[in-house]
């Protein structure tokens, strides 16, 4: 699936991966989707909850070797 | 009980019998304590009383998370908690009498990285110089592990919003000048105004 744009939070820690999703969604339309990637195995819990929290859809989470990839469509 | 009288104009949704009556209001307490739970911004509100590296991280970590959540965030800076509002942020770290840092390599083989040295007290406040030392260890290590420094967050805090209230107590228990810190700083404020705002926090910490 192609995403309207890409955020390349790899080789941040807590809390840059959230504060850079946040910053990038807020450029994007709603209904637009960002994919992240990061390398901190926090941002799996971590982008799960900001999504529950800020009523934007996480769309898919998952593991890719060293890198977390998620897709996140805007609200 | 006469109950028209309470509801001189009926709901066409609204029972009559005092029972179902009661059984509806409540249902539509519910409803509205939960429309109201959902549409509230929560709130955080942070004291920040220390200042050195360690105990900087976290209310400005917490706060800017906050912020990126859509919180509203505050934290207010008191006593050695106003370092951090410096414009010449010189924030040190020190294992002196702070016995849980580790004392890691920044730098090297993993190996080397994991080994913890912790530094005597007698040793730590004796060599001359070992505070920067120590900073500048960690600094390194902070660097390498991509977690951004404290001005960096700061900086991230400004922008997103986080209100940044100052103790006024605290400028003139030390001698500070107000252009010593930035001027992002929206209040100076003393403990009556802060505890006014820190009732209402749905999170309210210590630091």
């Amino acid at each position: 699936m192609q995403s309207n744009q890409t955020l390349d939070a790899r080789g941040l820690n807590c809390p840059l991966p959230i504060l850079r999703t946040k910053k990038s969604l807020s450029s994007l339309q709603s209904g637009e989707t960002l994919k992240v990637v990061s390398t901190d195995p926090g941002s799996l819990k971590d982008m799960a909850s900001f999504c529950a929290q800020t009523g934007n859809t996480l769309l898919s989470s998952q593991q890719a070797g060293s890198d977390y990839e998620f897709v996140i469509r805007k609200a | 009980m006469n109950v028209t009288k309470l509801h001189p104009v009926s709901l066409p949704s609204m029972p009559t019998d005092l029972a179902s009556l009661e059984a509806w209001f409540d249902q539509r307490l519910d409803e509205q304590l939960a429309a109201r739970e959902a549409a509230k911004i929560p709130s955080l509100a942070i004291i920040a009383t220390k200042g050195t590296m360690d105990m900087a991280y976290p209310p400005f970590i917490l706060a800017s998370t906050a912020a990126a959540l859509g919180w509203d965030a505050s934290i207010f800076f008191t006593f050695y908690g106003l370092e951090l509002l410096k414009k010449d942020l010189t924030i040190k770290v020190s294992p002196l009498g702070n016995p849980a840092m580790p004392m890691k390599m920044p730098f090297g083989p993993e190996w080397l990285k994991r080994i913890n040295m912790p530094i005597p007290n007698m040793l730590a406040c004796n060599l001359p110089g070992f505070e920067h030392f120590a900073t500048s260890m960690m600094e390194q290590t902070v660097k390498a592990k991509g977690v951004p420094s404290i001005r960096e967050l700061r900086d991230i805090c400004v922008e997103s919003g986080v209100r940044l209230v100052a103790c006024q107590m605290t400028v003139d228990l030390f001698n500070f000048r107000k252009d010593e810190f930035i001027p992002d700083i929206a209040e100076w404020i003393g403990a009556t105004s802060y505890l006014a705002e820190a009732k209402k926090a749905d999170v309210c910490l210590f630091i």
